[in-house]
């Protein structure tokens, strides 16, 4: 089966740093795949090429097989690749459904009478919410009164709803307490299950083992290799991050004080 | 915890709280508690001659406050818009006596001219990224000085008048400052005009998509744009929105008055902003409504014409709606913290 979309060793240059070199990634529909890394590890940058902001200076982007070069973020949720971002871009003070719809409001009547078809906005974005399994009581209720678990929830079931194939999800669990991560990570799955791609980008691996079907690990722009979930476990994903022997050398000092 | 099963603490918000985030709350009460005050104080306050009576400088106001309403929510100010009415009124005047112009075609022309000041307003806003209290403030000075040189100018005196002799101007006078009678008493049309200009507006905002991304562009215009938004458009249509009512204010005055003083209007621009804050919108924008600003411009017509008639010396009005500011300000407040309480 062809994949959704492809990276084949991209490579991207700012000035004189090399942000990234030499990776490739894979995304099949109905298929999780993670990307992991430390901060200042490159995913930032391959979020910006995935999603079309950056062009990538070397390699191939290919969705559904052909190769593409992206003309802006717009380009590429017209070809179905939708992000979803750290800060999301709702708006606290609105109501969820006025939220769902913004931008791209269902209108009803014509001329100076066309308007929001406010009855249908409502029941679209109660309908799409169940369908990811987000039972909101009201969708009348500001998107601030939502905990971020939700407001992620939400954001994910906007871009599903407006023809997203696969999904570009920027620490979407990050700034979360465990049960709300937990929640987004349900979605996760509830969105490849639907048959979307979706690239998860983190630097949780507590949170990417469970859910990702493929790892890709960077560490300073490289990849450290992309490994199916089979090849993997869970110690040996949180040791290959750039953190892990750091991790392991800090407490190998502090038991044995005297050698250092 | 199975999926699609929320925060089990949720449960607890209900109709109350669905009930507090209507903007208009705070508003509904103050002007219940305002009119039950004043007509237990005075009889002729709670006639319909007295009804008439304070419905009057609530309507003029209101139109006003509720474009303003509207511009607040999207997130910006607009100083000019009450010198405006005044510019609106000279211009019209002044063409209609001294060039020989039909109150018609002046009407019109003053249209174009505070249209084009709106979007003046609106570009420098939306193209500097200045914050509209200060490139709105520089206009109303501008203006100020305009209404106030060029009159002087053009009469020698700092007042044009001597509309009633213009062609026309018994048609247009009867449409915009004329009365209709209702059981026995003559109420203004400005009234009429008041009502349609909130109900319009109200519907704007919540049924049309223009309304959708003005409550979008005040609550985030950062974000706004992210999902689409043309922005600066709708703030631009905002400021514009404003130099309308500014003009339908200003003709109605000169119609109503026949003569304009270069100085009208001027103090104006913060009593439309009061008006629409004690109607519950915010002042960082993103929250409001129209039938808020309109009762916010009903409040203010009671206390106005309220203090006369209960008896009172009427040099206590700003400091009893200093006051109403204050307690609506906090009221809102008190209702935003609850209404958009984040819950983690």
């Amino acid at each position: 089966m062809t994949p959704l979309l492809e990276l084949r060793q991209v490579g991207k240059v700012f000035g004189g740093v090399i942000a990234l070199r030499d990776v490739s990634l894979t995304v099949a529909a109905g298929e999780v795949a993670c990307v992991l890394g430390d901060n200042g590890a490159g995913k930032s940058t391959l979020i910006k090429i995935l999603s079309g902001v950056h062009r990538q200076d070397t390699g191939e982007y290919l969705v559904d097989g052909s190769p593409v070069r992206l003309a802006g973020p717009r380009d590429a949720l017209d070809r179905g690749v939708a992000t979803v971002y750290q800060d999301l871009a709702m708006i606290p003070l609105m109501s969820v459904w006025r939220n769902f719809f913004l931008g791209s409001e269902p209108t009803r009547g014509l001329g100076p009478l066309r308007r929001f078809d406010v009855a249908r906005a409502r029941r679209v974005a109660r309908e799409e919410l169940r369908a990811m399994g987000i039972d909101l009581r009201d969708v009348d209720q500001p998107v601030g009164t939502l905990s971020g678990g939700e407001r992620q929830c939400v954001a994910i079931a906007r871009a599903v709803h407006f023809g997203a194939r696969v999904l570009i999800l920027d620490e979407p669990t990050s700034a979360l307490g465990v049960r709300q991560a937990a929640m987004v990570l349900r979605h996760v799955v509830r969105a490849r299950d639907r048959g979307l791609g979706v690239v998860f980008v983190t630097h949780n691996p507590h949170h990417a083992h469970p859910v990702g079907d493929r790892f890709l690990l960077l560490n300073r722009g490289a990849s450290l290799g992309e490994y199916p979930r089979t090849a993997i476990t869970r110690e040996e994903l949180t040791s290959l991050m750039a953190g892990g022997a750091e991790l392991e050398q800090l407490a190998h000092d502090l038991a044995n004080p005297s050698e250092t | 915890m199975t999926a699609g099963t929320l925060d089990e603490r949720v449960a607890a918000a209900g109709a109350p709280r669905r009930l507090l985030i209507r903007p208009e709350l705070g508003a509904v009460a103050g002007a219940v508690a305002v009119f039950a005050f004043f007509a237990s104080q005075s009889a002729t306050f709670r006639s319909a001659a007295g009804m008439a009576n304070w419905l009057d400088p609530a309507a003029t106001l209101g139109i006003m406050a509720v474009a303003i309403a509207l511009l607040m929510i999207g997130g910006e100010f607009d100083l000019s818009a009450g010198v405006l009415t005044g510019t609106v009124g000279l211009v019209l005047v002044t063409l209609a006596t001294r060039y020989g112009w039909s109150v018609w075609a002046a009407m019109l022309a003053a249209l174009a001219l505070a249209l084009l000041v709106g979007f003046l307003n609106g570009l420098a806003v939306v193209r500097t990224r200045l914050p509209s209290f200060i490139v709105t403030l520089g206009t109303l000075l501008m203006l100020q000085g305009l209404n106030l040189g060029v009159t002087k100018a053009l009469t020698g005196t700092v007042q044009v008048g001597g509309l009633r002799g213009a062609e026309g101007f018994e048609a247009a006078r009867s449409a915009l400052a004329g009365t209709f009678t209702v059981g026995g008493t003559e109420f203004r049309v400005a009234i009429l005009w008041w009502i349609g200009v909130t109900a319009l507006a109200t519907w704007v905002l919540m049924r049309t998509r223009a309304g959708n991304w003005i409550f979008a562009v005040g609550g985030d215009a950062q974000a706004a744009r992210a999902a689409g938004v043309p922005a600066d458009r709708t703030k631009i249509a905002l400021f514009m929105t404003t130099a309308v009512a500014a003009w339908l204010v200003g003709s109605i005055l000169a119609l109503r008055l026949t003569s304009v003083q270069a100085n009208a209007g001027i103090g104006q621009e913060f009593v439309y902003i009061v008006a629409a804050v004690i109607g519950g919108c915010l002042l960082t924008g993103g929250y409001g409504s129209a039938v808020g600003a309109a009762i916010g411009a009903l409040i203010f017509g009671m206390v106005d014409k309220g203090i006369v008639f209960a008896g009172w010396d009427a040099d206590w009005f700003t400091f009893f709606l200093g006051g109403m500011l204050l307690l609506a300000t906090l009221a809102n407040r008190l209702v935003r913290r609850y209404a958009e309480e984040v819950r983690r």
